[in-house]
């Protein structure tokens, strides 16, 4: 309940406060489900968070994801000049390449820049402004009023966008094959079909849940915690996308590891 | 009733407030004065659970607020109204929802109640008109009655204002002290004010406390405040060359 001491816009690296910094982060994580809201309050607040963080991203996901198939199956046939490779295996290779690696994690990264910063650049000003304060005071734990439903609307819409973003990388990549004459349709519907394995789709949704609860909490941690000024409150969202881009590649290594190993 | 004893703070090696006691009654205006740096928003902070201090009580008509359970430190909250220096409304709702948000968060009213009640308190503010705009759409001044609104909406016992003036036009600023001054006396409220606006000293202080470097140097009320001899008071009151000249 009492304000906690700044700990955003310090310089300080040595292991000592990073590991402060860390355990701040899991009490934090802690505070999210103390001490709740009645659940009818939540409900209204997920749906809100919903359409900002899902409907509001489409564009930006749809717009990545389309253009990343387009550019991994041209520089694939590019790459596979032997004639005794099948032109269909560039149609898998931007499969399984999309789904396994692009579709989640460059979705994610983009959501972080996109998301990540909006939430802690929100937080942060509900910070300084004393929004959060006003919260507090009246008995509300402001933490999970606040970030709670961020954190379960990103895990619900950030899976839907990887969806969407794998069907429109793996469309991308169809119709730039096809306009740029290296696949004909044929070879690239063949392709998408050949040694297809639907372990694939459901490591993708469990490494992008996973991401989004990541993107959601650190950067609400940024900004939940920011002291100062418009200055820190900057200084928050920028941690926030850079924190949240670290957590998802190494996240993605280990969830790799366990999962496919 | 609200009494404060010995309360002290430190952050790092710095003591901010250092045994602060006091005692602020209810149907009263209660001021807390002093410089920049002195400790005040930082001993409202500890009133009101922001800040927990390192040492002393804060007792809310004998309870201690600092050690009773959870759910009592919530009734204790309920009871208390805040209007914050930038009166910390809610950008992204109305005025209308902003006065109504405790109500909503708080209490099991039916909606037309809420409402009702958001109503009046908007009504009582002179604010009834602007039920509809977003924070961002309305002055400074009127924002501050809506953060007046939102502090009064639960009927609180206890009302805390963090430099209520501050960024406001003189007449703006008389009129909102005039407005904390009614709702003190019409509802009978413990009201605690943040201030080191010498008008507000003047004409709503019945009761003033001076803080100098962490320390209660000062205790009086608006009638005395100019004859004490505490050269500190002195200095800060009339820092001013108009008082000063009024003065003489």
């Amino acid at each position: 309940m009492y304000s906690s001491s700044p700990i955003v816009g310090t310089d300080s690296c040595s292991l000592a406060a990073c590991m402060s910094r860390i355990g701040r982060y899991f009490i934090f994580l802690g505070s999210l489900f103390r001490n709740r809201e009645k659940l009818g309050v939540y409900l209204k607040l997920i749906l809100g968070e919903c359409n900002s963080i899902g409907v509001g991203s489409v564009f930006i996901v749809a717009l990545v994801a389309s253009f990343i198939g387009a550019v991994t199956c041209v520089q694939t046939a590019y790459n596979l000049s032997n004639p005794f490779v099948p032109k269909n295996i560039i149609a898998l290779i931007v499969r399984d390449s999309t789904i396994l690696e692009l579709a989640p994690t460059i979705t994610c990264i983009v959501l972080a820049g996109k998301v990540g910063s909006n939430i802690a650049g929100e937080l942060g000003t509900m910070r300084i402004t004393e929004q959060i304060d006003a919260l507090e005071v009246m008995g509300i734990n402001s933490s999970s009023y606040l970030i709670l439903p961020k954190v379960i609307a990103s895990m619900l819409m950030f899976p839907l966008l990887v969806i969407l973003a794998g069907f429109l990388s793996i469309l991308g990549g169809y119709i730039a094959g096809v306009l740029a004459g290296v696949i004909s349709p044929e070879e690239y519907v063949s392709g998408l079909r050949y040694d297809y394995k639907p372990f694939g789709v459901a490591f993708a949704l469990i490494k992008t849940t996973a991401f989004a609860f990541l993107v959601s909490t650190i950067s609400a941690f940024q900004g939940y915690n920011v002291s100062g000024g418009a200055l820190e409150v900057g200084s928050a969202s920028t941690s926030a996308v850079t924190n949240s881009c670290i957590a998802i590649v190494a996240a993605d290594f280990i969830l790799t590891q366990l999962l496919l190993t | 009733m609200i009494d404060i004893k010995h309360i002290a703070k430190t952050f790092g090696d710095r003591q901010v407030l250092a045994g602060i006691d006091g005692s602020f009654q209810p149907g009263q205006t209660s001021l807390i004065i002093g410089g920049s740096g002195t400790g005040k928003s930082v001993l409202l902070k500890c009133m009101i659970g922001l800040i927990k201090p390192d040492e002393g009580e804060v007792l809310y008509d004998g309870r201690n607020f600092l050690t009773v359970n959870e759910d009592d430190q919530k009734v204790i909250r309920r009871e208390m109204g805040v209007l914050f220096q930038g009166s910390a409304l809610f950008d992204s709702k109305t005025v209308l929802e902003n006065v109504r948000f405790p109500l909503d968060m708080l209490t099991d009213h039916a909606e037309n109640d809420k409402l009702d009640r958001a109503r009046e308190c908007l009504q009582r503010v002179g604010l009834e008109e602007a039920a509809d705009r977003m924070p961002s759409e309305i002055s400074g001044g009127m924002k501050k009655r809506v953060g007046i609104a939102r502090a009064i909406v639960l009927n609180p016992k206890y009302l805390f204002c963090d430099e209520p003036n501050s960024g406001l036009d003189p007449l703006t600023s008389i009129k909102i002290d005039q407005l904390i001054k009614e709702i003190t006396d019409e509802y009978k409220i413990t009201t605690v004010v943040i201030t080191h606006d010498m008008n507000s000293m003047m004409e709503i202080g019945d009761k003033i406390m001076f803080l100098y470097e962490g320390k209660k140097l000062w205790e009086g009320n608006s009638a005395t405040l100019t004859q004490s001899n505490v050269s500190e008071l002195n200095e800060f009151i009339f820092a001013s060359k108009l008082i000063r000249d009024m003065q003489h």
